[in-house]
């Protein structure tokens, strides 16, 4: 599937900004297509999708109307069919980290530095970012963006360094194998000698293992050791061992992704237990030309559901036109009858 | 059905369980803070819990799924499950269980 995705640091300005491309936000820009409303998505993911994709992407959804059963990808593969005609610009692995007034209306900013300015925001972040998992380990907030990384940004970063990575997942073991030819010493540390990593992986791995390349140890991390952020050593537990010290300098926890409401908090929107409130005419927060969609919104009777969902964004989508054609009379239409309609989905 | 829940501030809650729902739908529906982020679709791992050594060996024993997801759990230990693969059922009356650590 083809996406328009706009380059990190852009500058942009449109109808409606959405933040999150799950499902509800990628059928957010089919009902503003057909009022003739322009959108960008961002989303922290790489690739559209949200939950339905990174969580869920090969389990079949039973409760999509007219879709008797659908796999989180297939309905993320129809959606960006289905809103193809409306050419929405998307901004993907970035997070909405600021949003300031701009004259009539708004201006997000992504941790990027991508600009975009819009008359309507729409949040439909669902449960919110997608964050790595932070093990909880006491004071490990002290050693993070020093000596515990959560990620790779660049490979060099670990040159030489005594390092240990955490977990059991496609991502410790594929740092694991990317990592071990640059690094000092590398030592696997996983809770269980198996794996939910690719096989193919695992395997690697242990040739690794048995060459003298690398080690691993099946453990768990009690604590860290280390002072001003610089890691000495962790503390690790096993059945035969009981608690024994590892050195090393960096560690590279894997746990795999959870969600943070993150900087949406921040956006002077009312909250209520970390979700949105909104009026169920519009779907507009607290601040006027600021709505909330799926799982992040609140109302008397919500359902978390995804078909909620859509029906938010369609109700939305009148409101914003309002918003941004305030001149224009708003036309109701159906798609099975409206020639104009039909042009512009491409079917006319 | 009793669900008794210990939660991670050490309090202890005993729950009304239903026959035939998850451990973790019992949970999440008493507001004890329970993310379950996928919603029972065992893809997650922040519905995680520790099972009380009484209880260990009468549930039945994990499919492959719930072992490999809890890969993604922090703090994983031998008594580890996802609540929400612990499908409730009458002989489980009783069933205790811990929440374990959140993500920071």
């Amino acid at each position: 599937m083809s996406i328009t995705v706009a380059p990190p640091g852009s500058e942009h300005t449109t109808d409606v900004v959405i933040i999150g491309a799950g499902p509800t936000g990628l059928f957010a820009v089919f009902e503003l297509g057909l009022l003739d409303l322009k959108a960008h998505l961002i989303d922290i993911l790489d690739r559209p999708g949200g939950q339905c994709t990174e969580l869920y992407p090969e389990k079949p959804i039973y409760d999509i109307p007219a879709l008797v059963e659908v796999t989180g990808q297939g309905l993320t593969d129809r959606l960006l069919d289905q809103i193809k005609p409306f050419n929405a610009t998307y901004h993907l692995g970035q997070m909405a980290e600021r949003l300031e007034k701009s004259g009539d209306g708004w201006t997000v900013t992504t941790d990027a530095g991508t600009r975009i300015t819009a008359r309507c925001v729409v949040v439909a972040a669902g449960g919110g970012s997608f964050t790595p998992k932070r093990p909880p380990i006491a004071g490990i907030e002290a050693y993070e963006g020093k000596s515990v990384f959560y990620a790779v940004r660049k490979m060099d970063t670990f040159r030489d360094r005594t390092l240990v990575i955490a977990g059991g997942g496609d991502s410790a073991l594929d740092w694991t194998l990317n990592l071990q030819p640059l690094v000092r010493k590398l030592t696997l540390v996983h809770h269980r000698d198996g794996f939910r990593a690719a096989p193919d992986s695992v395997n690697k791995m242990r040739a690794l293992v048995a060459e003298g390349k690398m080690e691993f140890i099946v453990a768990n991390i009690k604590a860290l050791q280390g002072a001003d952020g610089a890691l000495g050593g962790i503390l690790l537990n096993n059945k035969e061992r009981g608690d024994f010290t590892l050195r090393c300098d960096a560690l590279l926890p894997f746990f795999g992704l959870t969600m943070k409401l993150g900087p949406v908090a921040n956006f002077g929107i009312n909250l209520h237990e970390n979700l949105i409130p909104v009026d169920t005419g519009t779907f507009e927060s607290s601040v006027p030309g600021i709505f909330a969609i799926g799982d992040i919104n609140t109302y008397p009777g919500k359902l978390k559901l995804i078909l909620s969902g859509f029906h938010e964004g369609a109700l939305m989508a009148q409101q914003a036109f309002r918003y941004c054609r305030p001149e224009e009379k708003l036309r109701f239409q159906y798609t099975t009858s409206s020639s104009s309609l039909q042009k512009k989905l491409g079917v006319a | 059905m009793k669900l008794i829940v210990t939660d991670r501030n050490g309090a202890v809650h005993e729950l009304k369980g239903r026959d035939d729902w998850s451990a973790m739908e019992v949970i999440r529906d008493a507001n004890l803070p329970m993310a379950a982020e996928c919603g029972g679709a065992c893809a997650c791992a922040t519905c995680h819990v520790y099972v009380a050594e009484a209880w260990q060996e009468r549930l039945p024993q994990a499919q492959q799924q719930e072992v490999d997801m809890l890969d993604f759990g922090v703090a994983v230990q031998d008594n580890s499950r996802l609540a929400c693969q612990i499908r409730l059922t009458e002989d489980l009356d009783g069933l205790e269980l811990t929440l374990a650590p959140e993500s920071l």
